[in-house]
This record gives C-alpha cells, structure tokens and sequence, in this order.
C-alpha cells in the first residue's frame, strides 16, 4: 500500500540536474530511511516530495493526486516536512514555536480552539519538552531543539512527517533519543516517516524500509537486511566495508574499511610498545 | 496518553503568555492616550485644561484655545503617522527576516520623497493625491531597487547587505533630489522644510484623501501577520506549514509600501520610527506577528506623538521638526541592535 511516491522525477537547481528519472514508492504506515553520498539528490528528493522544489520532469503523487495541484494549506495537513536547518525566531518560546505547527488547520479568519491547544500540549508531553514551555528556543541545548521542531512537526498531525538529517549536529545519545522518538511516533499513530539520515547503522537498525540513492537515481530499495549489503555500499558511498548482524537488533550492521588498521594489529596487544 | 485527566502544563502556559499580553496592551492604549493629551497641552506655549475642552469643541476665541486648534489635527496626524511607520517598520523586519530593516534605513521613505520631488519640480504636480499615488510609487519603486541590489552576490538578501544597500539609495536618491532642487529657488523653501520630517504643518483636510490608503495598507499588514510568523522560521518550513511564501511576502511588501508612500507624502521622510518600534515591542510582547503588529502601530503613535512634543519643547521658542528628534531616538538604538546580534545573523 502506497500513499506517497515518486514517478519518473528530474529536478535540480539552475542548469544542474541532481535527480535524474528517479521512480520510488514510500510504504504507508512505516520508516523509510534515505541514504546516499553527500550531494547524491537526498536533500532534494525530499524537497521535491514536500513541494519545495518543483521537478523539471516527472512528478510526485499522494493519494494518486499529483501534489503540485494540491492547495498548499491542504497538502500541509497530509504531509509535514521539516527542513535541515530551520531558524528559531530570536526569543520565541518552546509554545509559540509549536503552535506554529497548527497554522494549516486554522482557516484565515478562525480563531485558536481547544483542538489546537490540545494538538500543541500532545505534542509537548510526546517530545517530553512540557517543561520547557516558557523558555526560549535559543537559550536550548542542539538535542532539546530538535525535539521542539518535532514537536511543531506533531502539532501538525500529518500523516506522513518528511525529515532531512533529524540527526545531524547531535551527540550519539541524541540521536538514539530523537528516532526513538520517530519510532513512538509511528508506532502510536501509524504515521509513515521518511527521513534522510547520514548513519547507515542506525538507519538500517531504526528503518523498516531502506532507499539507497546514487547520482540521482534509487540504486536499491527494500528491507535493510537486502539494500545493506557490501555491494551496494561500495557502489553507492564508494568505500569497501564488512557487513555484520547487529548482536541487538539481528539488522545488517556496517564497518567500513580504508587502507589502514583493516587487518588485526599487533599494536592492539597491551605490551606493545 | 500521559496527561489523561492531570492539568496540561503546555496548555496552561499557552494562556498565561495570552493573558500578559492583554494586560500589556490595556498599558500601551493608555500611554497612547496619555501622550495625546500631552501633544495637546504642551509646546512653545503650554494651555490649560479649560482651553483643551474649549479648543476641542471647535472654540477659538482666545489665543490658548486657537493653539489647541492647531495642535489637535498635528497631533492626529503625528499618530497616523508613527503608526503607519511603526506597523511597516515590523511588516518589514518580518518580510526581510532583518532586524535592520526599517522604511527609512532601507531606502523607501527617500525613496518616496525623491518621487514626489520630481513630480513637483518636473510635472507641475499640485493636488494631494498625486503626491500620495506619486510617493506610493517613489516608494515601491525603492523598496525593489534596494531588495534587488541587497540580494547580488554570494549568500542571498544578508541584513547587512540590504542596509548597506538602503543607506547607498537613500544618500543617492537625497542627492538627487538636492539636484533637482538647487536651481529651482520657487519650490526649494516649501519642499526643504517637508524633507526633514514633520507633522507641524498638519490639517484635516490635507490628512483626509490619505485615510483610505492607511486603511488599506492596515489590513494588508494585519493579515499578513500569520504568514510573517511561519516567514520567521526559513521558507522551506514555512512552505512545509502551507504558508504561500511569494504571495504573504508580496502582499505585505504593497501594505508597507503604501503606508510609507502615504505618510510620507504628507510628512516627508521620517526615519527610524519603523526601526526602533517593532524591537521594543518584541521585548514587550514576543515574536508574535498578531500580537506585534498592532503593538508596533500603537507604540509607533506613541513614539512619534511624543518626539513631536520633544521637539516642540527642546527649541523653545522655535521647534525642531520631528523627523530630527527620531534620528536622535534612532541612531543609538540602530547601532545597539548591530552589536547585540550574532556576527552569523548578519
């Protein structure tokens, strides 16, 4: 079952192309993670399925509707999407920062309601940032800002929730919290994720369904045990690796190899010199 | 869920910070009024409150009640104005994202001026609303010019870049217009004089064919203050939140603009009222468009109501045209906000 796909997408900036007839589908109800060398197209692949960027070729669909033609206060309640780096206004408060997340829902001239406050103290108890409610957004820690921009992403009660690199900029046990938060998410209200992340570990342990994109193009798609192979890695990033099961989770788990410290190390010995 | 039954923490704060603002807005509409009466009774020469009643009836028997005949519609235009500029001033720092921007420092006001200089020296233009429809347009005109300039070059539309850009436009369209004028001796005295800024000269009458191009620029404003919000937070999450993000800025650029033009054209070019406003009033009632901008044109009134009395008192018995006192007001505070921000935001 698909809501969300991409049907034959070129898009690009200027004169450069970076996506190039790029076909996918986005499973409903499940964690889609995107993967790629840097500058591959993963950035603008989201852009495009979020309508920031218009393709020049092909185009993405929702609910069999082309999302060009979808009204963008309409498209804005199917599909939240947030962006790499957003700015916090200076001195807006953790409240007024995820109430934004209610704007599609209000009508031009209709007034905050109950719902909203509701939607906006869900989203606040979800990302567990109910204490921080009066404080600034500047004066935060990188991990509790993240979660204030998930926050404002729940208040919008999307049924899919796009993420560019959630995770970027913040220490491993960050990282660990925000996709389980993703994961709380999606297991609570079935809300398909699709997120670009950077790791292929966590991706391959958090994702249930892995996109691999190379020049532009999906190079593989599947379950991580079938896209996370030492073949596609050094197709794709370019780097030869050993594949392993994660002891934890039983997913594929990654260790890249470079030219140095890839066989066993004498030095390793506690005598060495 | 987690709060089934206990108290929202989150919704509670939400109405907390809803009552604070109401408070703060009941202060700043009786400062507001505070400072009317205050333009009303005092200047070269002080009245009393008798006089005040009598002159407001219409009365204009004695000397002190003549006064307060004159002041009254000076006053109501100081107010028009300073909320014009102030509601621009925070519709542009909204639309820019630049804590700079004020239709001053970014070249519309002088923009605006330069028009209607042309139109007087060059067209023979005489009636009022051409000057309006021709400021208007001086001022659209300034606001492209500059936002294109301010957008060359590597990393976009910067803060700096775009003040730097207004300053280089309104020193070039002041110049120009000093061009215009040097050899015309017959319209150099009246035109000089309405440069600088003031709401001395005001009448009923000659405030009136502005009143509808005021209303219209409000409301463009005012309904725009959704859009500025999610503006606030970078295009690409703003569009995520289904903000049209060409058509807000679009719309609340043509209510700034005509709420430059207007004023302008009848108080001349009145600069730092729009810089100075929008930033005291986020220190009163946060970044909230819908809360900030009707803040900024109630605060704008105020501020501009009272360097009008300033200048009135400080010169006695001459005056000093307001638009000299708002520099004074303006220049500390447009340098306290450079080096309060991050390097990076600028």
């Amino acid at each position: 079952m698909t809501r969300l796909a991409a049907e034959g997408l070129s898009a690009g900036y200027g004169q450069t192309p970076i996506l190039r007839d790029l076909t996918l589908k986005v499973p409903t109800g499940a964690i889609t993670a995107i993967v790629g060398a840097n500058a591959c197209g993963k950035s603008t692949l989201l852009r495009c399925m979020s309508r920031l960027l218009r393709p020049s070729a092909g185009r993405v669909v929702l609910d069999g509707r082309p999302v060009q033609g979808i009204p963008t206060r309409a498209l804005a309640r199917e599909l939240g999407m947030l962006p790499q780096s957003p700015i916090a206004p200076d001195g807006i408060t953790v409240a007024d920062l995820v109430s934004h997340g209610r704007h599609p829902h209000q009508g031009p001239l209709s007034r905050w309601t109950a719902a909203d406050d509701a939607a906006v103290a869900t989203a606040l108890e979800a990302t567990r940032i109910v204490d921080l409610a009066d404080r600034d957004v500047d004066q935060l820690s990188g991990g509790q800002r993240q979660r204030v921009w998930i926050a404002m992403a729940l208040a919008q009660e999307t049924d899919v929730l796009l993420l560019d690199e959630p995770t970027t900029f913040l220490d491993i046990a960050h990282q660990v919290e925000i996709l389980d938060l993703l994961v709380d998410l999606n297991q609570s209200r079935g809300t398909t994720i699709v997120m670009v992340l950077h790791d292929l570990n966590l991706a391959a342990r958090y994702a249930d369904h892995l996109i691999a994109v190379r020049a532009g193009r999906v190079h593989a798609a599947g379950h991580p045990d079938t896209v996370l192979t030492e073949d596609t890695v050094r197709q794709v990033f370019g780097v030869a690796c050993r594949i392993l099961p994660d002891p934890t989770s039983g997913r594929p788990m990654m260790l890249p190899l470079g030219r140095h410290r890839t066989t066993a190390d004498p030095s390793h010995r506690k005598d060495a010199p | 869920m987690m709060a089934a039954g206990a108290p929202r923490a989150a919704v509670v704060a939400l109405r907390r910070r809803r009552r604070g603002r109401v408070a703060t807005l009941a202060g700043v509409g009786a400062m507001l009024a505070l400072a009317c009466v205050l333009s009303v009774s005092l200047g070269t020469r002080s009245v009393g409150w008798a006089d005040i009643g009598a002159g407001l009836l219409g009365r204009t028997d004695t000397m002190a009640q003549a006064v307060v005949a004159v002041r009254v519609p000076r006053t109501l235009l100081a107010c028009l104005a300073g909320a014009a500029l102030g509601l621009a001033g925070a519709v542009m720092q909204g639309i820019t994202r630049n804590p700079l921007a004020d239709p001053g420092i970014l070249g519309v006001n002088a923009g605006a001026a330069m028009a209607v200089v042309i139109g007087i020296a060059w067209f023979g233009m005489a009636t009022l609303s051409a000057f309006i429809w021709t400021a208007i347009l001086g001022a659209g005109a300034a606001a492209c010019f500059v936002y294109v300039i301010g957008s060359l070059g590597p990393g976009g539309a910067t803060p700096l870049k775009m003040a730097l850009a207004g300053a280089a436009t309104t020193i070039a369209t002041s110049s120009f217009t000093v061009a215009i004028l040097l050899p015309r001796n017959d319209i150099a005295g009246g035109v000089r004089s309405w440069q600088v800024g003031g709401v001395g000269g005001a009448a009923f009458d000659a405030m009136l064919p502005c009143l509808p191009v005021l209303a219209a620029g409000l409301v463009l404003c005012l309904m725009s203050a959704r859009g500025l919000n999610l503006l606030a937070m970078g295009d690409d999450a703003a569009a995520g939140l289904g903000a049209g993000i060409a058509r807000t800025r679009a719309l609340a650029a043509l209510g700034a603009v005509l709420l430059c033009g207007a004023t302008t054209a009848i108080c001349g070019p009145i600069g730092f009222v729009g810089l100075v406003v929008p930033h005291l009033c986020r220190l009163l009632v946060g970044v909230d468009h819908r809360w900030l901008l009707p803040f900024s044109a109630l605060t704008g009134a105020i501020l501009l109501i009272l360097s009008d009395v300033a200048g009135r008192i400080v010169a006695r018995p001459s005056e000093m045209d307001v638009g000299i006192v708002t520099a004074f007001l303006g220049a500390p505070v447009f340098i306290w906000i450079v080096r309060r921000r991050r390097v990076r935001d600028l």
